[in-house]
């Protein structure tokens, strides 16, 4: 048995009323990759902060390499060795990567020596594990995964023995993950840990030596990776019997429905977000977006959904055009069939500060049947949402309540009722298990399928590889607001994944 | 990560943390009267005393509470949209033209009944005029809704100059202020509300148009809650991009809210020029449109929660002037003071003593914990 390089002993957190952290125990040997995993809210990012000290635990003890810790502030967790790359990097977009890894330890007012102090360290490091990163590129100019690796490179510079991932794959390609995995592997093997959390269970998998699981505040179990499998894990994470296949039947493809044309779009900046997209759905076929974020996919269904003007191309839906470059109304193609749920149901989707029931209504608050005479039917429009809550489990059940005081499972149960429940021609689907707990994401994607065969043509955008082949019939493939390739769900995730790095699709493109 | 916030039940929210904001302002103030070198129990005496003591001085604290539910309400309908109108002064000024126009066309003609609901429109549809052009430029421009409205404070007030002077004076008068109203332009008095409760208004000018104020506020509650537009306006406010989403018409709610705001500001001309002065002087608007932000900070935008607070700051004018009168030390000024002291608690500092507060009732009640645990769930 090798020693530990953390030990956390009876850590208590709570915030007002919510008990984050509940007596968590934890040991991390030296030199292993530990996974942490759990749903959204079991307490892992509250776990992690405590130990990069960004929160003070209410009791409880942490020991680095033997030695009881007092981590009041991120400095002294960097001063006791611990590094942590963040999910949303903590980088200065225009500065360059050397100017960002000195940031905080440029050591005199005066920049030059630092910088050719820092600039020979940076090559060693870059060396001694293989992070190859040009030390004068411009950070806003580099792929995610570069940016990720200056991440990782100023917490080695910063001397860190241990390094916290925080979701570190969720904006990387496959093959940028596994780049990412074969760091991690040479960083374990020059004597580092390495503390990974996610929540992708295939990772955990992967990459780790032991991972521990946490449900509700609390550390439920540590395993070692070898003896473990991804169902006791899911069911640990979960504390029940968790399905993750979806079972889907064959598609019976009709009529099309929605009918995308030599589609571009800009953002407000100009860039060319979409670039002359063109594809068909069909009643009855979920057709699945594949794609790293950021190339195009929200711009898309934005565009659709007539929430951003396009700057050129058509749109039919049910065979008559939308006018998508001119003052498509959202109001009006819900009224033509086309439903639309946003990727971010946070800003989007819902207004958390409203009841449950009036986000029941959102984008439908037109209809007569919410009204009577001059004024909102408060009754009707409970009614209606209480009906909802029992058809789709919402939890708990009460349409009265701030919707901000919902989990994220069941946020997007109540935007997926409400426009599933229209009964539309065209659905649109943005991200429909982000941010859910295991537990609702089975009963989503049921729910997406039933869709499906009830005859609806789905468009469905995800980030997540496994959720886009699990529930497509077909998958289109985005790069640089492209469609670079189509490809059916038996394709294999490096074929995918070639495509989606802009790789594959080049080649085709210009075949 | 999202932070756990826990929720108080509603007596403590919207009864116990404004008190004791309320109570530390006072404190302070108090401390500010010591250092000038008086005794603050004296002041506060003649502050209530001022206020309250008598039917005339119940009298002239609801008539200020008149204007200031009228700006408040204002401040808040558009609050309710995201949109921050500093302009309630300027659109209550020109809602005074309409109020003027109709009581010098039809004073001598027409009795008061008849006249106030010309004047009603009137001053509804100037203010609301006023506060369109700020709304259109906003949505049509995006230029800032705050900047706008605040320049078109100065802008009523030069425009108002020009017309008291050129167009509103009398010949041969000296002062800016239109002539006297007949009796048609004259709002009878509630001395029949206060006799109810053994009072007398003497002379106060406490008017009808605090019952207009009060209809207001019960319309501004049906708008805000129980109308689609109030739900399309809360929709913005919350979060532009879900209204976007939702297929709601962006500009025009922009223009309608201002709009409805404006004539609100612009009701509150009713009370002062045909309730109190029977005319429309220079600047008779005296800052109650900038009262009427603090009001609405302080009402949380809710009519349930504008009345009291309007009901506060009419105390503080009142009795503040009383303070004033009694003790020649502490000026006027005084009463700003502890207005920007309630202000500054009650608004700007609100959430200051809610942890305390939280930790406190919900340690003293384990239903209230309860409650907030399903909530929090």
């Amino acid at each position: 048995m090798s020693e530990l390089a953390i030990e956390l002993k009876g850590i208590d957190k709570s915030f007002g009323l919510v008990h984050a952290n509940r007596n968590i125990n934890l040991k991390v040997r030296k030199g292993t990759i530990h996974g942490i995993i759990g749903e959204n809210g079991a307490g892992k990012s509250t776990l992690m902060s405590i130990l990069y000290g960004f929160y003070q635990a209410d009791s409880g003890d942490i020991l680095i390499n033997g030695r009881k810790a007092d981590i009041r502030d991120p400095n002294a967790a960097i001063s006791a060795g611990i590094g942590m790359v963040h999910q949303h990097f903590m980088l200065v977009e225009n500065f360059t990567v050397l100017e960002n890894i000195m940031l905080g330890a440029e050591e005199s007012q005066i920049l030059n020596a630092g910088i050719t102090k820092a600039r020979a360290e940076l090559k060693r490091l870059e060396k001694e594990y293989a992070l190859e990163v040009d030390p004068d590129a411009v950070i806003e100019e580099l792929p995610v995964g570069i940016q990720q690796r200056v991440e990782i490179l100023k917490a080695l510079y910063r001397k860190a023995d241990i390094l916290i991932l925080d979701e570190p794959t969720g904006v990387l390609t496959p093959a940028e993950a596994d780049h990412l995995f074969r760091i991690l592997e040479q960083l374990k093997a020059e004597g580092k840990t390495v503390l990974l959390i996610t929540h992708k269970l295939r990772e955990i998998m992967a990459i780790t030596d032991e991972v521990s699981v946490m449900r509700r505040g609390e550390m439920v179990a540590t395993r070692t990776t070898k003896e473990t499998s991804v169902e006791e894990l899911a069911e640990l994470m979960v504390g029940r019997r968790v399905l993750l296949r979806v079972e889907k039947g064959e598609a019976n493809p009709a009529d099309i429905k929605l009918s995308v044309k030599n589609l571009t779009v800009r953002d407000s900046r100009g860039v060319t977000m979409v670039d002359d997209v063109s594809f068909d759905i069909r009643a009855g076929e979920i057709v699945g977006i594949a794609g790293v974020a950021g190339n195009g996919q929200s711009e898309l269904l934005e565009a659709i959904s007539g929430i951003r003007r396009a700057k050129s191309g058509t749109v039919l839906l049910n065979g008559r055009e939308i006018d998508v470059t001119g003052n498509a109304d959202p109001a009006e193609l819900r009224k033509r069939g086309l439903a639309h749920v946003p990727e971010d149901r946070h800003h989007v989707g819902l207004v958390l500060k409203f009841e449950e029931s009036e986000n029941a209504i959102l984008g439908y608050h037109d209809d007569p049947k919410y009204r009577k005479g001059m004024l909102l039917d408060i009754d009707a429009i409970r009614t209606d949402a209480e009906e909802k809550i029992a058809a789709y489990d919402i939890r708990p059940p009460n349409p009265r309540l701030k919707t901000a005081n919902f989990s994220g499972g069941n946020q997007q149960k109540i935007v997926l009722a409400r426009e599933m429940e229209r009964d539309p021609d065209v659905l649109i689907i943005g991200q429909p298990t982000r941010g859910v707990d295991v537990g609702a994401i089975e009963f989503i994607h049921r729910r997406i399928i039933e869709m499906r065969d009830q005859g609806k043509a789905v468009l469905l955008v995800s980030v997540e590889l496994d959720e886009i082949r699990a529930l497509s019939d077909r998958i289109l493939v985005m790069f640089a607001g492209r469609v670079v390739g189509e490809r059916t769900p038996d394709a294999t995730e490096g074929e995918l994944g070639l495509l989606m790095a802009g790789v594959e699709g080049r080649k085709e493109a210009a075949e | 990560m999202s932070v756990p916030h826990a929720k108080l039940p509603a007596w403590a929210e919207y009864g116990l943390i404004p008190l004791v904001n309320l109570a530390v302002a006072f404190l302070i103030s108090g401390l500010v009267v010591l250092i000038v070198g008086e005794s603050p129990l004296e002041a506060a005496y003649h502050m209530i005393n001022g206020a309250f003591g008598r039917g005339e001085y119940i009298g002239f604290t609801l008539y200020y509470t008149t204007t200031f539910i009228f700006t408040g309400l204002a401040v808040a309908v558009a609050f309710h949209c995201g949109l921050f109108n500093i302009g309630g002064e300027g659109q209550a000024y020109i809602g005074g033209i309409g109020v003027a126009l109709a009581c010098l066309a039809f004073d001598r003609t027409l009795p008061w009944y008849l006249v106030f609901p010309i004047a009603i429109a009137g001053s509804t549809l100037f203010g609301a005029l006023w506060a369109l052009i700020p709304g259109w430029l906003q949505a049509k421009r995006g230029s800032h809704i705050v900047i706008t409205t605040i320049m078109f404070n100065f802008i009523a007030a030069s425009l108002m100059n020009y017309l008291l002077n050129k167009v509103f004076k009398p010949l041969g008068s000296m002062s800016l202020e239109t002539r006297t109203f007949d009796t048609g332009g004259q709002l009878p008095k509630l001395d029949w509300l206060m006799s109810i409760f053994g009072l007398s208004v003497g002379s106060a000018p406490f008017n009808i148009s605090f019952l207009l104020a009060l209809v207001a506020a019960f319309a501004v509650w049906v708008l805000i809650w129980r109308t689609r537009l109030g739900y399309e306006m809360r929709t913005m406010g919350h979060s532009p991009a879900a209204a976007r989403y939702a297929g709601i018409k962006e500009a025009k709610i922009i223009v309608i809210t201002m709009m409805i705001s404006g004539g609100l500001a612009g009701m509150m001309a009713l009370n002062p020029i045909m309730g109190e002065q029977f005319r429309m002087q220079l600047d008779f608007v005296q800052g109650a449109g900038f009262v009427g932000i603090a009001v609405a900070l302080m009402g949380r935008s809710h009519p349930a929660g504008i009345i009291p607070a309007a009901l506060l700051f009419g105390m503080l004018y009142q009795g503040g002037a009383e303070i004033s009168f009694e003790m020649p030390s502490i000026s006027r000024d005084m009463i700003v003071i502890i207005q920007g002291l309630v202000i500054l608690f009650a608004g700007a500092l609100e959430h200051m003593f809610r942890p305390a507060i939280t930790r406190l009732v919900l340690g003293l009640s384990p239903k209230a914990r309860d409650v907030a645990a399903t909530k929090g769930a």
